[in-house]
This record gives C-alpha cells, structure tokens and sequence, in this order.
C-alpha cells in the first residue's frame, strides 16, 4: 500500500443524525489522488447525506473529515479549518457537480460569466484572460465557442451539465463531488457526458466522489465502489468485484435487478 | 407656510419621537464605525409612501439639531417634488432653516447625485437607498448575502461586471455601480450615476445611507477610501457628454438631457440646479442663455 500520507481524503467513523433519525453512520474510508470512488444505493441510502457532510457542506454528528490541503497539509475540515476556509476550498480546490445543472449554475447570466466566476471569486480582474479561460474551457467540454454569450437557459439539458463542469473544473480542483451527475439525461447523451467525465478525469489525474444509483455509470466511471443501504455501508470494494461477485444480499439484489436489454 | 407655532405643538421635534431617534443615531454610530456595512434598524412607518425617501428622512430626522440648515435635492434639483416636500416636512416638523445653497446648509439630503460643489468636513450628506444590498440581483437570498459580506466574498461583483462587457462590449452599469468601502465592505452607493462616485472617495463630509423599507442604514465617514470596482482591462470610467451646460457653461458637470420640442431639438443642462445657477450669478454663461439669463432659464424649463 502507498504510505497513509499521501491519503487526499480520508473520513473516519462518520456518521450524521437528523434527530432520532439515521442519516448515515460509521462510515470510514480514504480516498487517493486519482482516484474515482463510486457510492451506489437505493434513495434514502444515506448516499446525498455522506455527499454533504464529507463536502463540508453539512458538518456531520460525530467522526472526523481529513482533507490534504496544497498549502497547510492535512487539514480536520470541521476542527482545523474556518467556514471561510471550507468555502474557499469549496471554489478552488474542490468541485461539486449537483444533480440538476440549475443548482450549481447561474441561470441569469451567460455561459462565460458563469465559468468565470470561480476565477473572479479568487481574484481575477483582467476580462480579456477571463473570458479567453472560459471560452477554452467551453472547447474542453465540447460546447462551441460561438456560445459564450449565450444564458444557460437556452442549452439544452446535456449542455447544461457539461456547462457546470466546465464551470467546476476551471479553477484546477483536485477533488471533485458529483451527485448524480448524469441524472434526468437521456441515455444518449448520458454516454457521451460520461465519456466527457472519464476523459477529463484521467486528463487531469482529479480524485473523485460519484453519488449515483446507476450501476452502469459506477462501472464505467469508478475504480472502487461502496454500496450503502439504510446509512450504513454494507459492501465495498473494486468496481468490478463489487458488481460481478456481489457479497451482501442488498449488493446481489442491487446487481440483479439491473434490466438486461 | 403660516401656522408654523401652531403645528410645532403637536410634533415632536423632527417628528420622529426621542427614543426612535436614540435608536437610529446607535445604528448610525455602528455604521460609521465599520464603514460600508449595512445596519439594520427598526425602520419606522414615515407619513410618505416607500421609495420616496422614507430611510433618508428617518436618517435626517435623527441628526438633524434646531441650528441645522437643511437642504433636500432630487435628481440634482431643489424643486421637485420629492425635494420640495421633504424640505417642507422637516420645515414644519423641526422648523429648522431651509436652503437650496449647498454652500449654506449643514445637512443635505439627496436623492440620486452628489452636488457639484465640494462638500466641506462640517456637512452631513444623507442618501435615499431603495435597495441597500449590491449582491441582490445575482444572489436573492439574505443569509448567503449576509455570509459573502462577513466573509468578504465578492468575487460575484465581478460577475455583474463581466456581464455587462459581455453583452454591451463595455460596462453599462451607470448608476449604483459598486464601490468598495475602506478596502472591505462592497457597498451600492444608492442609485446616483457613477459620475459621482469619484466624489464619495476620500470626502470630508460624513455620508450616511438610509433604506426604509429595507431597514437598512450605512455609512462612509469622512476620508474614507471608495474605490469603484472594475477589470483591469476595463477600468473604471465616468460618463463624458459632447455638450456644455446650455445655461452655465459648465465642462465637468453631469448633465441632464431637456427635450425642447419634437423637432429633434434638446439642450444639456446641469443637473446640480443650485451649481448652475451659482454659475450664471457669476456671469458664466452657455450657448442657451448667451442674451438674457431669465429667457434661458424659460426653455429649459
């Protein structure tokens, strides 16, 4: 095993109430650079609830969230750092792509201001480089450039989510969280997104956290894989393992009620 | 006009009551000790619908001292309605000492511009704020306003601004533009055109801003940094007209556009009506108003 230094991510006996009520609990693991983690499980798995908390959006009930920062090292995300430091991170370091592109863009203004803003919001002030970024990173996405000026709201879904990714990825995260990122398309365009996504990610070497209920895309996108049900995490292990010699009855029942076409 | 001894027995004086007015003057020390950020108050009920400068005179009404001169200014003139009737409120509420000089009075409120002459350190300029918050438009919700502000956020600022060049090749946001307050606090300077801006930086006047229905009041005390936010490719500029002042002259003042009939004719004239006419007492004359002051001063109306 690599030394647990070089661990980007590491979450320890996690573990979020709402109330009486479990959201999730005793969840450990540790991601590493490059690394795609696949979390699969039924709605109200405790999927979106782990999402939130070890993002730093939600802090959870008890159990630690260690995050490698580029500048300070190791950092307990709710213990050592700030909420204006978890907020920086959260626009520069680390990425969310929601579920539904019109929670993580601007409907309101063009699809370039909308790629700049994480470059404005850590200090860029030259237009003409802002604006070239965005139109780059329109090309990366595969969005014509002719578009630039163009509101959010007349792309097309797919458009949409390849905009909030391109959106995310300008600032170089190295962590990116994705709920569903591939949720409400149709399968056409779904394929050719997660195609985008696996280009991008091995480009760019970029860890990543996939919350999805689709096994397909687990497969495709995720080296290792955890499958939760009730809040807890019933199996994990390598992508493939996972699906083809599934342990636990929820995992068998999981890969078994996958429609064969 | 008249009655003045009669009606000044039924209000208190400035017709706010003492303890509102204690409570108003705390929000003001508040903001003028953090320069930019937004106070809330219990903004009271005014005898003047929203949006015809119930935060000013609330603002007014609390600093306001029997001894104080008083001016009121909408759009840059003394004479219209808003101005004329909040002078007129506070001449009989408080029965202080009105004037349209800027020179003279003490206290002026404004709605919309900044007067042309300089302001000295012994004046006190009151802003009528609709909106108080600059962030509003990208970002509707006051907790994450409220955050961005306390954790000094404001790369979304830049966003409005990309916008504009965006989509009218330069920033088109002429009036409430944006200004950063002592290296800190983003603040809307309340609707005036960013032509004034330049005039909030390092003023001696004190500044103070009122929004009633917000219930919002800040401040910018005197000699305080205002720096107007802009791209370095696109830095900030104020608006430049072809014309003179029809009736004064004036090069460097803002200019109101008057439409003289509907053949296409219009002239310029200063928007500041006490500056112009200060001018053109002393004998500074436009291309309008080249024979016969009083003829000039007809068509511009």
């Amino acid at each position: 095993m690599i030394a647990n230094k070089d661990v980007l991510l590491n979450v320890d006996n996690l573990t979020m109430m709402y109330g009486e009520r479990v959201g999730c609990e005793n969840i450990s693991f540790d991601l590493w650079p490059g690394e795609v983690l696949g979390i699969v499980g039924e709605s109200g798995s405790g999927k979106s609830t782990l999402l939130q908390c070890i993002s730093g959006q939600s802090k959870p009930t008890s159990g630690t969230i260690t995050y490698d920062t580029r500048i300070d090292g190791k950092q307990d995300l709710f213990n050592d750092m700030s909420e204006s430091e978890r907020r920086f991170l959260m626009r520069t370091d680390w990425a969310f792509v929601h579920q539904n592109p019109r929670d993580g863009l601007r409907m309101g203004v063009s699809a370039g201001a909308n790629i700049g803003e994480r470059l404005m919001s850590v200090g860029a002030r030259h237009y003409g480089n802002i604006r070239n970024t965005a139109e780059e990173w329109l090309g990366k996405v595969e969005i014509m450039a002719e578009r630039l000026d163009d509101l959010p709201s007349t792309f097309s879904g797919g458009m949409q989510q390849r905009l909030q990714i391109a959106r995310n990825l300008v600032t170089s995260p190295r962590l990116i969280f994705m709920d569903e990122p591939t949720g409400g398309l149709d399968v056409s365009v779904q394929a050719k997104l997660l195609d985008l996504l696996r280009g991008l990610v091995q480009d760019l070497g970029l860890s990543v956290v996939i919350v999805t209920h689709d096994l397909a895309v687990a497969r495709l996108l995720s080296h290792r894989l955890m499958v939760m049900q009730q809040g807890q995490v019933v199996e994990t292990g390598l992508t493939d393992q996972v699906l083809d010699d599934p342990q636990h009855p929820y995992t068998q029942l999981l890969v078994s009620s996958i429609l064969q076409a | 006009m008249t009655n003045y001894e009669h009606i000044q027995s039924e209000y208190n004086f400035a017709y706010l009551d003492e303890q509102t007015k204690r409570m108003i003057r705390r929000a003001i020390l508040k903001a003028v000790a953090i320069p930019g950020y937004q106070v809330p108050f219990a903004g009271r009920e005014m005898p003047m619908p929203y949006g015809w400068g119930t935060g000013g005179v609330q603002v007014t009404a609390a600093v306001l001292s029997p001894n104080d001169i008083l001016k009121v200014i909408d759009q840059g003139s003394d004479d219209t309605t808003n101005a004329v009737s909040i002078r007129q409120f506070f001449a009989k509420t408080a029965n202080v000492v009105t004037t349209v000089k800027t020179r003279e009075a003490s206290i002026i409120q404004t709605r919309h511009r900044i007067p042309e002459t300089p302001l000295s350190a012994d004046q006190i300029l009151v802003y009528q704020v609709p909106i108080p918050e600059p962030l509003r438009f990208l970002e509707p919700r006051e907790t994450e306003t409220r955050k961005m502000h306390a954790l000094e956020e404001y790369g979304l600022m830049h966003v409005k601004l990309y916008e504009d060049i965006a989509r009218h090749g330069h920033i088109a946001t002429t009036y409430a533009y944006p200004v950063k307050v002592a290296d800190r606090y983003v603040m809307d300077p309340s609707p005036i055109p960013k032509f004034d801006n330049p005039k909030m930086n390092m003023s001696p006047a004190l500044q103070l801003f009122g929004a009633g229905r917000e219930m919002r009041i800040y401040a910018i005390p005197p000699y305080t940094k205002v720096e107007s936010l802009d791209f370095d490719d696109h830095p900030f500029e104020i608006q430049k007209w072809d014309d003179d002042c029809a009736l004064c002259g004036a090069e460097e003042s803002f200019l109101d556009e008057v439409i003289l009939d509907d053949q296409g004719n219009r002239m310029f004239v200063c928007s500041d009506s006490d500056f112009c006419q200060e001018r053109q007492d002393d004998g500074f004359r436009g291309s309008a108003n080249q024979d016969d002051t009083t003829h000039g001063m007809e068509a511009a109306q």
